[in-house]
């Protein structure tokens, strides 16, 4: 069987990775710009260099439908063949990569920057003493606010609860996760808790946002920004960093009740990334999952195929423990202990791994990453399978 | 002058107007599509499974059994500062259906799934009842 058009046809050549996290003084957009500055030095490339512009704006970006026009005028873009704004929640990353690669394969456009950017978090100030996840973005509305029944928090709580009783997933198992990715995080001096340690024993402790979600089974919130630049076959090469080639991708969006699929899309697009990048599941070094919580690596996990559906629980507590042995999952801390961008937090850590760049936190078989994105309460998803050979 | 309710009001005039307008009358409704006879709540303008965009509403049994709930610890708005920690709840209706409510009469610690319940109307202003759950007696 011929491989797939798609693999191979592009690659991550440049990435740009502001500072993170409490970083106040700049916008959304100055974010954005700054993270495509870094990641065309980090490719050796000019801004004339790009001609297309993909943006995924965090909630805080206010003029959503033309968001990558703003950025392409901020930055002074000419003459660009692709621009758009997307949104499919933390699925956004990949998916932009997805349509940046099948845009080039298609010869519409060679160079293109996928950004994203957030500045939710405001400046401490006096009489503004909390600055919690939900508080930051703000969720008060409709007839649930007279139920008390808030935020995003709540709606995947209600969720994780529904794997717990079906599956007997327990608080130990979500522990692990955030224990696991902890200790990687203490590795990686971009994470932003990077010098507190955590226990199984502080992550019980630690309060309870909605239960089942202790604070340490919620993501981060972070400003900055973050940009990769994906450039055609021909250009990859001889760039100023070996090329991240990407071999498969797939989105898959479920639809329906997450309460009742218990489900991420990765179900969908598991057999078809794998079948276009051409390697199995045993192949992949690095696992890089969308985290928004620790839940949602759980059920990523099943979804993959990593163990059976329901088993996730057992799996992270017995596979997944951080650096050393094990599974190598969310080896930077994710967006549970590094930077909340969404879903270019994962994209950019296997960018880190397979270019051997990990430094403390290097993962030694780094050949094949797997990404995902999820985003609605498990309910859009994508994949991307990256590779050091094309 | 007495205290006002301190936690936020529905919207009393928009698509869950009828199911305000029922619970004021100790009435639970949701709706039911007429195109495929399913039941829905939260109010939509259509079904999604047959597309149909007529619905009526309808009384349901209001009793039914806990699906999922969540225990909210922050205070996301001032006026539940002290109940906080209390139960969000999704409620699977004998007729099929669910509704996210509060449940009362149970210590947070004692919500089980499938935990038998029935509705409850609490009046909490002269114009505006709640429909809330109650573990079944």
């Amino acid at each position: 069987m011929a491989a797939h058009p798609l693999r191979g046809a592009a690659a991550i050549v440049g990435l740009g990775i502001t500072p993170q996290g409490k970083v106040y003084g700049n916008t959304p957009l100055g974010f954005a710009v700054d993270a495509v500055r870094l990641a065309l030095e980090d490719a050796g490339l000019e801004r004339t260099d790009l001609d297309g512009l993909l943006l995924n704006p965090g909630l805080s970006w206010s003029d959503l439908g033309m968001g990558s026009f703003q950025l392409q005028q901020a930055l002074g873009l000419r003459d660009l063949r692709l621009s758009t704004t997307m949104g499919v929640g933390g699925a956004t990353a990949c998916a932009m990569i997805q349509h940046a690669t099948q845009a080039i394969a298609a010869g519409l456009c060679s160079t293109v920057a996928c950004v994203f950017s957030d500045a939710p978090l405001k400046p401490p100030a006096p009489e503004r003493e909390r600055s919690s996840s939900a508080s930051a973005y703000g969720f008060v509305r409709g007839w649930e606010a007279a139920y008390g029944y808030f935020g995003v928090n709540a709606m995947y709580a209600l969720v994780a609860r529904r794997h717990m009783v079906r599956y007997g997933t327990t608080q130990d198992h979500l522990g692990a996760v955030a224990v696991a990715q902890r200790k990687w995080a203490n590795l990686n001096p971009q994470a932003q808790l990077r010098d507190q340690p955590l226990t199984l024993a502080d992550y019980h402790s630690s309060r309870w946002i909605v239960e089942p979600f202790h604070l340490f089974d919620c993501c981060l919130v972070s400003n900055g920004g973050l940009a990769v630049i994906v450039t055609s076959r021909d250009r990859a090469p001889d760039r100023r960093k070996p090329p991240v080639w990407i071999r498969g991708m797939a989105q898959g969006h479920l639809g329906g009740d997450p309460m009742d699929t218990l489900a991420s899309g990765a179900v969908l697009t598991r057999e078809p990334a794998f079948a276009m990048a051409g390697v199995a599941l045993r192949d992949v070094g690095v696992v890089e999952l969308y985290d928004c919580y620790t839940f949602t690596v759980l059920v990523t996990l099943e979804d993959y195929g990593f163990c059976a559906k329901g088993e996730g629980g057992a799996f992270v507590a017995e596979r997944v423990s951080g650096p050393g042995n094990g599974l190598a999952v969310n080896t930077g801390g994710g967006q549970l202990s590094s930077f909340y961008m969404w879903g270019m937090t994962p994209v950019s850590e296997a960018v880190i791994q397979i270019r051997g760049e990990g430094g403390e936190r290097q993962v030694p078989r780094h050949d094949v990453a797997l990404v995902s994105g999820n985003g609605g309460i498990l309910s859009t998803h994508s994949t991307l399978v990256l590779a050091r050979e094309p | 002058m007495s205290t006002a309710y301190p936690k936020p009001l529905p919207d009393m005039s928009g698509a869950m107007k009828p199911f305000w307008d029922a619970a004021r009358h100790r009435r639970l409704a949701v709706q039911q599509c007429r195109g495929c006879g399913a039941y829905r709540f939260p109010a939509r303008d259509l079904c999604s499974r047959c597309l149909s965009r007529d619905a009526d509403w309808v009384t349901v049994s209001g009793r039914g059994s806990i699906f999922s709930w969540a225990v909210m610890h922050q205070v996301y708005h001032a006026g539940f500062a002290d109940q906080v920690p209390y139960a969000v709840v999704v409620v699977e209706l004998q007729e099929g259906t669910r509704l996210v409510s509060n449940l009362v009469d149970c210590p947070v610690g004692e919500i089980r799934a499938g935990m038998p319940v029935e509705v409850v109307f609490d009046d909490v202003t002269p114009e505006v009842t709640l429909p809330k759950f109650r573990p079944s007696r």
